[in-house]
């Protein structure tokens, strides 16, 4: 498939500012390290991962709604953290984002229409804003005329579906979506997660699809990417990775996940790890994973493995994959 | 024999735009020392059913019915009653363990303050009880932990800490409303776990409440599906994953992603709104079986097989089923 982004050594640090009224301190979270992966055009990348792995924020650089602290991030053939603010104004219309919250990523004083026909005004797109608008919420499975409607006299279900449509409005290329169902109902999420399939069948758009439920992304995903603390520690095809997790956290968090079916529940063998993930501001040295991991040796402490190609076709940053 | 027993709860919210009928006569009985699933939606009523028991509503709302623990009624009770049983025979952990836990004070010291509103142990013993607590909870090194301040737990350990205090005056009923929604899967599974190990242990009945069918299948005995205020399909946990008898638990279990799917299967349409329920069964716009007797009568709670169900099409529902040879 065609390449349609390439994200190289990915890296974003936030500093930290505390004055405590004695000092001021100053730390860094480095909330993703070195990351790097592609995404191909009518592809989807499934970026999972518990919170403080970062998977929110590499969507928000790709978005360029956060500058990069290192690294290149490709679209299309062009670098974005090179771009000027007048060129990735221009590009942004290529690359769209939907928001985990239907209820505050809409302007409840603004009509659902005029949220859908701003990125058109916005963009200084020509032609009847309307036709458009009316078109975009056909896509999405609500009526024309629900455009004069605001956001509270919509479902969540609906709002978030208006949001794909304001998404859609300028035609992307590549959207992201960061955990776009999880605040809806799972009889919702269904219906919604339907759509996005359909848009893409339709429409050939790339996604990149960043949530915390595996079964999601394990039914829309093409090739999936398991963060942890910042750093990719597993990427490849879903099919590889969901039947053959190699590094450990992956299997760890497969097996977390209950499953609907009480009987596969009782004889599950389930891999149980102890404590929280550690602060993305002190991170543990070499792999980050080993603090929790049952796996681990001096090496891990010392060395930060790197992600590398295994014979299963996915790579893995584990200095002893399963 | 059961310990908290719910009979033909109504719960209802004056808003300015009309009554808001959250709960539409909900029966619901928890055994001695099972741990018992509520699945809902939002909007099903599943917290406010038990949040009415705890008496933990706002005083606008309406509530009539009966709530029984251990015999003892506590609707309608004086505030008296409530406050001998709350947190002594029957408490209640939430989704929000930050919000369960007071920020200026050690952690100790808030269990301490639990122990000590339904006993008179000492301050010492009390402490020793903490302790012990934390302890249960697979929280470590518990005597330094114990003085320790909220913002010094992680949200996993938090969680820990507030089932401490819930399990504190060995209740006869522990409350577990979304317990781990706020919480990663890894830190899910260990609360999970010592939710489980605190029923074995303690043969306390546990009542979870969860949109999460996954959670259900792994930890309940028994199942209670609720939808617009009232109850529609109760069974065992093989049986309600095996047989599904009611529409919208078919529905449900449907919409989740099965391996090797195309395309899921939403229950279209949307919840009721609950200022104007329809006349019959709540499910009914959105269901296929739906007939004129669905639309006009309420329908009640009826045996089928070895479940109950709230559904008066039951044996068409059942064909269907078996017809497509599963819920998938």
């Amino acid at each position: 498939m065609a390449e349609l982004l390439r994200v190289d050594g990915l890296v974003k640090n936030f500093e930290l500012r505390a004055n405590t009224g004695i000092r001021k301190t100053k730390r860094t979270v480095q909330a993703v390290s070195d990351v790097s992966f592609t995404v191909g055009r009518g592809e989807t990348l499934g970026i999972v991962g518990e919170s403080g792995s970062g998977k929110t924020t590499v969507g928000r650089c790709v978005m360029g709604l956060l500058e990069p602290t290192s690294g290149s991030i490709v679209f299309d053939g062009h670098d974005l953290t090179k771009l000027s603010f007048e060129e990735m104004r221009v590009l942004r219309r290529r690359l769209q984002i939907v928001f985990q919250d239907p209820f505050a990523s809409l302007d409840p004083k603004m009509t659902v229409g005029s949220s859908i026909a701003e990125p058109l005004v916005v963009q200084e797109v020509a032609g009847d804003h309307n036709e458009r608008v009316a078109e975009m919420l056909n896509l999405v499975g609500l009526a024309p005329d629900h455009a004069k409607r605001f956001p509270h006299e919509f479902s969540g279900g609906q709002r978030q579906r208006v949001g794909i449509a304001r998404a859609l409005a300028l035609d992307p290329d590549l959207i992201v979506l960061d955990e776009p169902v999880s605040a809806l109902d799972v009889s919702i999420q269904a219906g919604v997660v339907n759509l996005f399939a359909d848009l893409q069948e339709r429409l050939g758009m790339s996604y990149i699809f960043i949530a915390h439920d595996l079964s999601v992304v394990r039914h829309i995903a093409h090739n999936v990417a398991v963060m942890y603390l910042g750093r990719i520690v597993e990427i490849g095809k879903k099919e590889d990775i969901y039947a053959n997790p190699r590094h450990p956290y992956t299997k760890a968090l497969l097996s977390a996940v209950p499953l609907p079916n009480p009987t596969v529940e009782r004889t599950r063998k389930r891999i149980m790890l102890e404590g929280d993930v550690p602060s993305p501001v002190d991170p543990p040295s070499g792999c980050r994973f080993r603090t929790r991991c049952w796996k681990a040796t001096e090496k891990c402490a010392q060395e930060t493995p790197q992600l590398t190609a295994t014979g299963g076709g996915q790579s893995v940053a584990c200095h002893f994959p399963e | 024999m059961s310990v908290l027993s719910i009979k033909n709860l109504e719960v209802t919210f004056p808003t300015p735009l009309g009554d808001l009928k959250a709960v539409r006569g909900i029966d619901l009985d928890v055994e001695a020392s099972e741990l018992m699933g509520v699945v809902g939606e939002s909007g099903s009523g599943k917290s406010v059913t038990f949040l009415a028991a705890m008496g933990l509503l706002p005083s606008k709302a309406r509530v009539s019915g009966s709530v029984t623990i251990d015999g003892q009624e506590l609707i309608g009770a004086s505030s008296k009653v409530i406050r001998s049983v709350r947190g002594k025979s029957m408490s209640m952990i939430f989704q929000d363990p930050l919000s369960a836990l007071n920020p200026v004070h050690r952690v100790g010291d808030q269990i301490v303050e639990m122990i000590q509103a339904h006993s008179s142990a000492t301050d010492a013993e009390a402490w020793k009880r903490a302790v012990e607590l934390l302890d249960i909870v697979g929280i470590p090194q518990p005597e330094e932990r114990a003085s320790q301040y909220p913002h010094e737990f992680s949200g996993g350990m938090r969680q820990r800490v507030v089932i401490a205090m819930a399990i504190a005056n060995d209740p006869k009923v522990l409350i577990a409303d979304e317990p781990t929604t706020a919480l990663d899967v890894t830190v899910q599974a260990q609360i999970l776990e010592v939710i489980q190990r605190i029923q074995d242990r303690f043969r306390t009945a546990v009542v979870l409440i969860t949109h999460d069918l996954g959670v259900i299948a792994r930890v309940a005995h028994r199942v209670n599906v609720l939808y617009a205020g009232r109850n529609v399909e109760r069974a065992t946990v093989d049986e309600l994953f095996a047989h599904p008898t009611h529409p919208y638990t078919q529905g449900l279990l449907a919409s989740l992603p099965h391996e090797g799917q195309r395309r899921l299967t939403p229950i279209t349409g949307f919840p009721p709104n609950m200022l104007a329920p329809p006349p019959g069964c709540g499910f009914a716009p959105r269901c296929s079986f739906v007939t004129e007797e669905c639309q006009s009568a309420l329908p009640g709670m009826k045996p089928f097989g070895s479940s109950e169900t709230a559904c008066t099409r039951v044996d068409a529902v059942s064909v269907e089923l078996s017809r497509r040879g599963g819920h998938g």
